[in-house]
């Protein structure tokens, strides 16, 4: 069902963790979903210094989390928050049809937790497009 | 994670590997004695009697006689059969079934698609082990019911249901009762006389047969329309050239599964206990079903803050093949109704684990199970957000 790269990051995740003093937490999905994905990230001259993730979910749900992590380190934060849903779910080599929606929740935990970092520095948040919420069990 | 390389099958409720003795028993009927049962010369007369020495194997089996079993493509058509054969023949007495919540999609899908055909159908809760009450079963019939329907063990939870009380109050109401008997037959005793069963469906691979075949038991006082139109086979109930490789492996599997039912259900059983054991050792786990009135090869756990499908995954990588009721499972995304009918909450449901146990099923493939299991648990729930801090190791 799944590419080798979506099972590679799903037994060996990258940046899977917290971050004590993060500039900004994300999280997306709810437990009655089935996921729930947390985003923390720590920025520096407006560069995603660092970023880590914690979810709750399915193969495709972690693969996701993995990969989107490591696509936005080392990124501006514009950059980071320009990161597609699809650039991830190509990124890992595709994901069944049914899956996407992980994907989805990838790219959002990455808005809320951008905007959080805005937010809190006194920025103007961006608008976040929630499609997410779309989608159905 | 453990480095050796194993493969262990613990999905024998999805299905079992065929017998290497049933595989024997079957062959001849696929080469040299391949005649049409219904034809008139000698090799066809070889089959027309291996289909009947099957019938009776079958017939043994469930304390019937071997013109009231009927050979089907499966459990579920048997299950078709039964619920729209009995609703169409008895139209004119009622048009109200009764069923449970936690019955197979096979009774399930077919009660609702006779809902769409004029039909009234009560769906009975259970309790939290997943039982249905037979008291329930009693109050929620009218005099428009024509058919009860409850399965003899679920297929999720392994919880034997109480059918012999639900047969006698169908019987004293002169109500048919049918029973879904697919993950029962072969791995518990069953009496339809006892039991007051009037149908009972039955499927060749739960119990090391082939896939592919399946039987109904239809007793004498019901009135039953065929599903399958055509020739005059099965005495004109079913139509349809016999699968006389399938009927014959089907009839093999159930005589050694009824021969050896009481010495393999009770190692199964010993194995089964030890593993549920071992599994509530991990925090914040629960079996699901019935502690004690239970299939003797079902194990249904709930892992918290975890989700079914990466577990399933994991073990996958490890050689252990399993289930789970998560809806992010395989092809469907609704989470399993089993579960929320016995009142668990969604996300417990997501983090659910089946484990089936069979014949090939030994005591160091339970140490392994245990062991790749504590080390997945653990491993999600490190990565977990829902996760409490005292149950992380990183």
């Amino acid at each position: 069902m799944y590419s080798d790269k979506v099972m590679d990051h799903f037994e060996n995740p990258r940046n899977q963790g917290t971050i004590e003093d993060a500039d900004g937490i994300g999280e997306v999905g709810n437990p009655q979903c089935g996921d729930i994905m947390k985003i923390y990230i720590k920025v520096r001259n407006d560069t995603i210094e660092d970023v880590k993730f914690q979810t709750f979910g399915c193969g495709a749900a972690i693969a996701s989390s993995s990969m989107a992590t490591e696509m936005i380190k080392g990124k501006t934060v514009k950059e980071a928050w320009d990161l597609s849903n699809k650039a991830v779910a190509e990124a890992l080599e595709g994901l069944p049809p049914q899956k996407l929606h992980c994907s989805v929740l990838a790219e959002e935990a990455i808005h809320k937790a951008i905007n959080d970092y805005r937010a809190k520095n006194g920025l103007e948040t961006w608008e976040e497009t929630g499609g997410h919420q779309e989608h159905h069990h | 994670m453990t480095e050796e390389k194993r493969f262990i099958y613990m999905d024998n409720a999805a299905t079992t590997p065929t017998r290497k003795e049933v595989v024997d028993a079957m062959i001849p009927y696929m080469s040299d004695n391949f005649g049409n049962p219904s034809s008139l010369y000698s090799i066809a007369e070889l089959s027309a009697e291996a289909v009947e020495t099957a019938r009776s194997q079958v017939a043994s089996a469930i304390g019937a006689l071997p013109k009231e079993i009927y050979f089907t493509s499966g459990g579920t058509e048997a299950d078709n059969w039964a619920i729209k054969g009995v609703a169409f023949a008895n139209r004119d007495k009622g048009n109200h079934i009764i069923t449970s919540q936690v019955e197979h999609h096979a009774v399930l899908h077919t009660t609702e698609w006779l809902e769409k055909q004029g039909f009234e159908v009560t769906y009975l809760p259970v309790d939290s082990y997943g039982m249905v009450s037979p008291g329930d079963v009693r109050d929620a019939i009218t005099d428009k019911t024509i058919l009860i329907t409850i399965m003899t063990a679920n297929n999720e939870i392994g919880t034997i249901m109480p059918i012999a009380e639900i047969g006698k109050i169908a019987r004293e109401k002169g109500v048919l009762f049918h029973t879904d008997a697919v993950q029962a037959a072969g791995h518990i005793p069953l009496d339809v006389n006892e039991m007051n069963i009037d149908m009972l469906s039955l499927s060749g691979h739960k119990f090391r047969g082939p896939k592919g075949t399946g039987a109904l038991y239809i007793g004498k006082r019901v009135k039953i329309d065929p599903l399958m139109h055509g020739g005059a086979q099965e005495r004109h109930r079913r139509a349809g050239t016999e699968n006389v490789p399938g009927i014959v492996g089907l009839g093999k599997a159930i005589e050694l599964s009824a021969a050896e039912m009481e010495e393999e259900s009770g190692r199964i059983s010993s194995l089964r206990d030890v593993l549920i054991q071992k599994l509530l050792e991990i925090p914040k786990s629960h079996l699901n079903g019935h502690p004690e009135i239970r299939l003797p090869n079902n194990v249904n756990v709930v892992f918290e803050y975890i989700e079914g499908e990466s577990i399933l995954l994991m073990l996958n990588r490890r050689g252990i093949c399993a289930s789970t009721g998560s809806a992010c499972s395989s092809k469907s995304l609704d989470p399993s109704h089993v579960l929320m009918a016995c009142g668990l909450p969604h996300e417990t449901i997501h983090g659910s684990l089946r484990l089936t146990l069979g014949h090939d099923t030994t005591e160091d493939d339970i140490e392994y199970v245990v062991q790749n299991i504590r080390e997945v648990v653990q491993k999600l729930r490190n990565m977990s957000p829902l996760t409490p801090p005292e149950l992380r190791n990183s």
